[in-house]
């Protein structure tokens, strides 16, 4: 599947990102021209190649469970947007249906 | 004192003889970070440096905390990319969508600066997220190159870049995904490093590409880069993504010159589509250099070098992607109001996110989405094995490799932004060295059409001494490092 302007806006809608019209159409050109680019990736044999998440030759780095003093509430909660603050809690809003 | 010192070792000289002190070098920077008119600063943090110079003025003084004398980084002034999170001090990562953030905690390379007693200047312009090889992805405008007002400083570190090359900080902290320190040090004239994967703790720094993300320094020498390494490097039990290594003795091979040693020189990296004549002179004579000095030059083959380029574009974005869901408008930053959850969270981001960070999260998701994830996002990490495979067999047979760092000097201001593979080429060699991990480092190598040239050194996975030891030699040889823009040496 090419990417083109039915793409961008699925793709958008899955990264919870609004686009105008406008940012739909310049976008699809654009990422056309750098997938093409990405389309190399294809001449490269990776018959039997394992695939490196990171190269880091450290794996499952243990520590012990220990209790620690976390942030002042406060200095969080004076990043949360506009009445983002509901006494300890962070106030969203309604995701679940009222009951019947 | 008017002058602003040209290193680290020598303010340093100057602090511990009395002729100056931290407060008086604090506000020498202060003025200069204020006169900025490249817009490389996002805030300058005057009483936070003033309290932290006096408090060194007392450990010089002799009423310091523990006692003791002070470290080589106390009272030096420093400059940090706003990606990397400063208590107190507003960090926004150049975006809108954290502006006006304040961090409850400092990353853990900005505490271990404090403790020195380096002297936090304040908070420097960048590509938005790190993304962009320009500094014109930043929300808060773009940054103009002190060697030339019509071109670019390079990036996304651009700001830091400047703050170094325009003499407003004597070292400043980048962060580097794909080049963002080197690129710009480049193209701004100044040494930038990037360290080993895992040797620099990485909390409370913003995260962009976490399996290739790593902090390091700008400076004006090479002793300098190695001198807050040596402060920054070493494992940090809130990183889990750290190798565990001291990170003490970085200058133990510094004076020891090139004699002996075998360069590689990538044949690929000579190549290049785009690659300007005047980078290629100044990158050979650099070479020639190197061998007049004693290192004996290896022509090398790294097949793969321009399939980093695809790699790369799949692998940061998919990871950026991920990285960057947490921007939702809840906790922190900006929020736009939606009718429902779901609408707010899409107005927050298409409201809060640049172009280049929109694009590279289409991008992202359109890798890791069902029926792509396997052709593109498993094929590039398969591909990424070849290339550290490639590396590995390369650095059997040399100590070191030496690139240019860009194929370009610094481009127009505009010429690039609305074509992002244009952009993204100009990384081609820089990137591949994050996919594979290793250190690599920018020093100046003279001019081309007036303007910097960078020549890098390539080291394996820990081998930064002997990076360090390179660099220090062509240093030595040539007066490149000693070149600054005509309006800073006025």
């Amino acid at each position: 599947m090419a990417i083109d302007r039915s793409v961008v806006e699925k793709v958008a809608a899955l990264a919870r990102i609004a686009l105008t019209p406008e940012e739909v159409e310049r976008f699809t050109g654009q990422l056309q021209v750098v997938m093409g680019a990405v389309e190399r990736l294809k001449d490269v044999d990776t018959k039997d190649v394992s695939p490196s998440a990171s190269v880091l030759p450290v794996r499952n780095v243990m520590r012990e469970d220990e209790v620690r003093p976390g942030l002042a509430a406060d200095e969080v909660f004076a990043n949360a947007p506009k009445g983002g603050r509901d006494g300890e809690f962070f106030r969203v809003q309604q995701v679940l249906e009222e009951r019947p | 004192m008017s002058a602003f010192p040209r290193s680290i070792r020598e303010a340093a000289a100057v602090l511990r003889r009395r002729e100056t002190s931290a407060l008086e070098l604090a506000e020498l920077a202060i003025a200069r970070a204020r006169a900025d008119e490249h817009n490389a600063r996002l805030h300058i943090a005057e009483d936070h440096a003033r309290a932290q110079a006096r408090s060194v003025d007392e450990w010089f003084a002799g009423r310091g905390p523990g006692g003791g004398s002070p470290p080589t980084l106390a009272g030096i002034p420093w400059a940090c990319k706003d990606i990397i999170g400063t208590k107190g001090v507003v960090t926004t990562a150049g975006s809108r969508i954290l502006e006006g953030y304040v961090p409850p905690y400092s990353a853990t390379v900005v505490e271990r600066l404090d403790a020195t007693g380096a002297v936090m200047i304040g908070k420097t312009n960048l590509d938005e997220f790190a993304m962009g090889s320009s500094t014109e992805n930043s929300a808060f405008g773009a940054v103009k190159n002190p060697w030339r007002a019509d071109r670019v400083p390079g990036g996304s570190s651009g700001g830091s870049a400047v703050a170094v090359a325009a003499g407003e900080a004597l070292f400043a902290l980048g962060t580097d995904t794909g080049g963002s320190i080197r690129q710009p040090a480049a193209l701004c004239g100044v040494v930038g490093m990037k360290p080993t994967y895992g040797r620099v703790p990485r909390w409370g720094v913003v995260a962009f590409a976490s399996s290739l993300d790593q902090v390091g320094p700008f400076t004006n020498t090479v002793e300098d880069a190695a001198i807050v390494c040596e402060t920054i490097f070493g494992k940090d039990e809130r990183d889990a993504t750290m190798v565990d290594l001291p990170g003490d003795q970085l200058r133990r091979e510094l004076d020891k010159g090139v004699k002996g040693l075998r360069l590689g020189v990538p044949k690929e990296y000579f190549s290049v589509k785009g690659m300007e004549r005047g980078v290629e002179k100044a990158v050979r004579d650099a070479l020639g250099v190197l061998e007049r000095e004693g290192a004996t030059l290896v022509e090398v083959s790294l097949s793969l070098t321009d399939h980093g380029l695809a790699v790369y574009y799949i692998i940061q974005p998919a990871e950026a992607s991920a990285n960057l869901a947490r921007y939702d408008g809840v906790r922190y930053g900006l929020r736009v109001d939606g009718p429902d959850l779901l609408e707010t969270y899409r107005r927050t981001r298409g409201k809060g996110f640049g172009p280049e960070v929109k694009r590279r999260m289409i991008l992202g998701t359109y890798a890791l989405s069902a029926g792509y994830y396997d052709a593109y996002y498993v094929k590039a990490q398969k591909v990424r094995t070849l290339i550290k495979a490639e590396y590995d067999r390369v650095f059997e047979t040399v100590d070191a490799l030496v690139t240019p760092t860009s194929p370009t000097v610094a481009f127009a201001l505009g010429a690039k932004v609305n074509d992002p593979l244009a952009m993204y080429l100009n990384d081609v060699f820089t990137l591949p060295v994050n996919i594979a991990g290793l250190p690599g480092i920018s020093v100046p190598c003279g001019l081309s059409e007036g303007l910097p040239v960078g020549l890098q050194v390539i080291a394996n996975s820990y081998q930064e001494s002997s990076m360090f030891r390179v660099a220090a030699a062509y240093e030595r040889a040539t007066p490149h490092h000693l070149a600054r823009p005509e309006q800073v040496a006025a």
